[in-house]
């Protein structure tokens, strides 16, 4: 070789090139795949959402998903009032209802609220000011809305949607799309027989108070309100005990299902 | 062509007689990590194959033109492009899977097998011969972690790719799933038992110890 391969000139050279071609394939990559992976996402968010309106059999094609999924209609929630958000907030806020996503605004300091340690039963820290939530209406009848929820289990944190029916009281079922618990154990909360205690049960007690629970049905006769928890897996149920009653109390969705059950939606 | 058995060598010796995970104990974090099913398993080996592969291939193609003083951080690059590659791949055609492999397949940066390869055959071989030893160290890896997903998810969830396969207990069925196995330690166990089974076919592989405990030579009353 006529130039020296050691020289400062060539290593100048072939790291500029090497890094230029790899820039290139890189940022080319994720330019063309983007949109895949924009539709992939967005997929997976409306499968776990029919999934926990309880709307899936299994098997369902992408294609039965999205048209099964144009049937809801998303909406914002101000969590504080419990209210939907209306076109000239959202602007305001520099938001819109496609690209809004609830799990980055919590980790955004302007759509973000601190939540106090007190009240932080669902150790989640900063919670969005505003929630997507998911309706769906049969002839003008509100059928089912589907609430995102989250909080700490025994590992990590449990992202997941909980359905209620058109009533505002009565729970369609509870869905984890994203967890790390322990396999066997507290990873159980994907087992289908343990989330089918969940439809039916009632957010409410007869004196309208909020009691749904997750309780050791050794210790305790289950009611209307209260559901059995995991054996050998006491932290990840102590966890979705407080997320439910965290996202069902006042910091979470409880003046909006109030509103709901009002019929003022 | 002599040239024939050579490449053979290189495509299949890794698999057995010089596996970079039960010889050279290398990239063994991922395989504890990604062996909780076969789908990920499988997935896991393909990824790491063609990086190795690719990444092999390219750095020898450029081995005469790298600087000596800047050819690991190269390499790198090459390697994280790859990576990078794969990761958005799986992410457009895989996204379940790519969500259960998680940080892994972008570990695959730091995986010790694809930059040992590069190091220590790229950077001496022609780009065909180096692709094809990238081929068979990835097939090595797939190896092990094939058999170690093989016995964690039969054992820990009774299925083989999510198909049942003994019926549970909570299903109604005899077989009371080993949680163990579903957590990394059963890894560790099975690595090892892989790597006794194997040492005991290729006595050739079995390090020549360290220490020889020897008699004792002054022997003393106990007091």
């Amino acid at each position: 070789m006529s130039r020296n391969k050691d020289s400062l000139q060539n290593t100048i050279i072939v790291s500029l090139l090497l890094c230029l071609v790899c820039s290139v394939l890189v940022s080319s990559a994720a330019v063309i795949l983007k949109d895949r992976q924009t539709a992939n996402k967005l997929l997976e968010r409306n499968t776990n959402v029919l999934a926990a309106a309880g709307l899936l059999k299994g098997g369902e094609s992408p294609s039965d998903i999205d048209a099964l999924f144009t049937e809801f209609k998303v909406r914002l929630v101000d969590v504080s009032t419990g209210h939907y958000l209306t076109e000239d907030a959202m602007a305001a806020e520099g938001i819109t209802l496609d690209t809004y996503d609830q799990r980055r605004a919590a980790k955004d300091p302007k759509l973000n609220i601190l939540v106090p340690g007190k009240e932080d039963i669902a150790v989640i820290k900063r919670q969005a000011k505003y929630a997507a939530v998911y309706i769906l209406e049969r002839e003008g009848k509100i059928e089912s809305i589907v609430l995102p929820v989250h909080g700490y289990g025994l590992w990590s944190t449990l992202y997941g949607f909980l359905a209620v029916e058109g009533d505002g009281n009565t729970v369609s079922g509870l869905t984890f799309y994203e967890h790390a618990e322990t396999p066997g154990l507290g990873g159980e909360v994907d087992n289908p027989k343990w989330k089918a205690q969940w439809p039916g049960k009632h957010m409410l007690d007869a004196q309208g108070d909020l009691a749904l629970s997750v309780v050791k049905a050794k210790t305790k006769v289950l009611d209307d309100n209260t559901v059995d928890g995991l054996s050998g897996a006491t932290l990840t149920t102590r966890g979705i005990d407080n997320l439910v009653k965290f996202w069902l109390g006042d910091r979470g969705f409880g003046s909006y299902l109030a509103n709901v059950r009002e019929g003022e939606m | 062509m002599a040239d024939d058995a050579k490449m053979k060598d290189v495509l299949l010796g890794p698999i057995a007689s010089n596996n970079p995970i039960a010889l050279q104990i290398l990239g063994v974090c991922s395989a504890l990590a990604v062996t909780t099913n076969m789908n990920t398993a499988v997935v896991m080996s393909l990824a790491l194959t063609i990086v190795t592969a690719f990444s092999n291939f390219f750095i020898s193609m450029i081995r005469n033109h790298l600087p000596n003083s800047i050819r690991i951080i190269a390499q790198m690059i090459v390697i994280a492009s790859l990576v990078i590659l794969v990761d958005q791949l799986l992410q457009a055609f895989a996204y379940g899977i790519s969500k259960s492999l998680s940080v892994f397949v972008g570990l695959i940066i730091t995986n010790c097998i694809v930059m040992g390869r590069a190091e220590a055959f790229a950077m001496k071989n022609p780009p065909i011969p180096s692709f094809v030893d990238g081929i068979g160290n990835g097939l090595g890896y797939s190896a092990v972690l094939l058999i170690v997903g093989f016995f964690r998810e039969l054992l820990g969830s009774g299925s083989l790719f999510g198909v049942p396969i003994i019926p549970l207990v909570e299903n109604g069925g005899w077989y009371q799933a080993n949680g163990l196995m579903l957590l990394p330690p059963s890894a560790f166990f099975l690595i090892g038992l892989l790597i006794w089974a194997l040492r005991s076919w290729k006595k050739d592989q079995v390090e020549t110890p360290e220490f020889k405990i020897t008699h004792q030579t002054n022997p003393q009353e106990a007091v």
